[in-house]
């Protein structure tokens, strides 16, 4: 889903990051076209091109050129550290904030940790 | 090179200034929001543009020519226009067997899919269809037309919501094949705003903004929370709107930067984007604001012609 208050093409390029996270588009697989983007999405196809670029231009995806889109190898892990390092200001900070806000102790943050077996 | 190109262009009605010395291009194959309050001056823009009145000062170029009595010209445009007229008698045929002698780029077969999915009456007299059908005969023209430079000024008053999705759709797939420079008023802000490349927004015949919609996109934010919080938070920055609750208020400021936004949350406010629709609405609504307004996305329009 695309939401208000943030650039689209950033959003486009964080949903292809996650579709390599999660292993929907594979090391060497081929990415969906600017153009199935922007009519899946509803979005201008400019727009759309704009966030694949993003992708290309940092080497996570590669062109070919006349065919397409592919994943780059070793794209997957690279994503990986660079949302590791992202995670602790992202989901972290923001869950110790609210914590100390409610009077929950680091020691039982931890315990819930433990005790929640997902 | 910009398809179309306007300096100082200004059209006067009696008093009424409708134009008031706008300067302004469009870029080719690109699909351009065209926003405003009613009688902001979107219709006359697009019929000086279309060659259908002629300017008080100031110079249209369409395609590196005047449009006025300009068939060369002419023959590139596509003007849907809320209320089109047709010849008395005429049926929904007709206006499909005249068409392709407009429009040199045609195209038949998608007019018939369009026709079909819009469920258009073929036989029906067009003064017996309904202003939903109407509409549709509009959208079908438009988009069948392929021309290059095509104009959409509100082209679906009594559309159901499905018909407008089917137009969204259309528009975009299509728009994705042949690549063409489209011009699309309207007031249905948040329906379109993806679909959007460049935004225009009118008030009172000047132009307000002048940006790249992405660019648009978290240019102004709203932070809500306690009336004196908000109100230091505020202090020094360009407020577009402002409405307080008893000892709450929220305010819609311009462009925050990551800094901006962890103080105003360190402040104990909270944060929401705002939506293009709201954005026009906080720009266009009162005059005051508008000027301060339109000062600062006159930034945001230089930024967006860097890149």
């Amino acid at each position: 889903m695309i939401e208000d208050g943030r650039p689209i093409f950033v959003q486009i390029a964080e949903q292809i990051e996650n579709d390599i996270i999660d292993g929907t588009l594979p090391e060497e697989g081929q990415v969906p076209s600017t153009n199935e983007f922007a009519a899946f999405h509803r979005i201008n196809p400019a727009t759309a091109g704009k966030g694949v670029n993003v992708l290309v231009e940092n080497g996570t995806l590669y062109k070919k050129r006349g065919i397409g889109m592919f994943v780059s190898p070793g794209a997957r892990e690279r994503l990986l550290v660079a949302r590791r390092d992202e995670f602790e200001k992202q989901y972290l900070r923001p869950l110790i904030a609210e914590a100390a806000k409610l009077g929950i102790t680091r020691d039982q943050i931890a315990k819930l940790l433990q005790k929640d077996e997902v | 090179m910009s398809v179309v190109e306007i300096s100082n262009l200004t059209k006067r009605f009696g008093s009424v200034l409708a134009v008031d010395d706008v300067t302004l291009s469009f870029e080719p194959d690109v699909i351009h929001g065209l926003l405003g309050r009613n009688g902001a001056g979107k219709t006359t823009l697009m019929q000086l543009l279309t060659g259908q009145d002629f300017a008080t000062s100031g110079t249209v170029s369409v395609f590196g020519a005047t449009p006025v009595e300009n068939a060369h010209v002419m023959k590139h445009i596509c003007f849907i226009k809320e209320s089109q007229k047709y010849p008395e008698d005429f049926r929904v045929k007709h206006v499909f067997k005249n068409a392709p002698l407009f429009f040199e780029n045609w195209d038949a077969a998608f007019a018939d899919k369009l026709i079909g999915e819009f469920r258009l009456p073929l036989g029906r007299r067009i003064k017996k269809l309904s202003r939903g059908q109407l509409s549709a005969l509009g959208v079908i023209v438009g988009l069948a037309s392929r021309a290059p430079l095509t104009f959409f000024d509100e082209p679906y008053l009594g559309l159901d919501a499905v018909a407008r999705q089917l137009f969204y759709d259309r528009l975009l797939e299509d728009f994705a094949e042949h690549p063409r420079t489209v011009i699309l008023s309207t007031h249905l802000i948040d329906e379109v705003q993806n679909l959007l490349e460049h935004v225009i927004v009118i008030n009172e015949g000047r132009i307000l903004v002048d940006s790249d919609a992405e660019e648009l996109r978290g240019s102004a934010t709203t932070v809500a929370g306690t009336a004196r919080a908000v109100d230091a938070f505020t202090a020094g920055r360009t407020v577009l709107s402002r409405q307080g609750l008893g000892s709450l208020a929220q305010a819609t400021v311009t462009r925050l930067s990551a800094e901006d936004r962890s103080a105003a949350a360190a402040a104990g406010l909270d944060i929401a984007p705002v939506s293009l629709q709201q954005l026009v609405v906080s720009l266009s609504g009162d005059a005051d604001t508008a000027a301060a307004a339109a000062s600062s996305a006159t930034t945001v329009s230089r930024k967006g012609q860097e890149r």
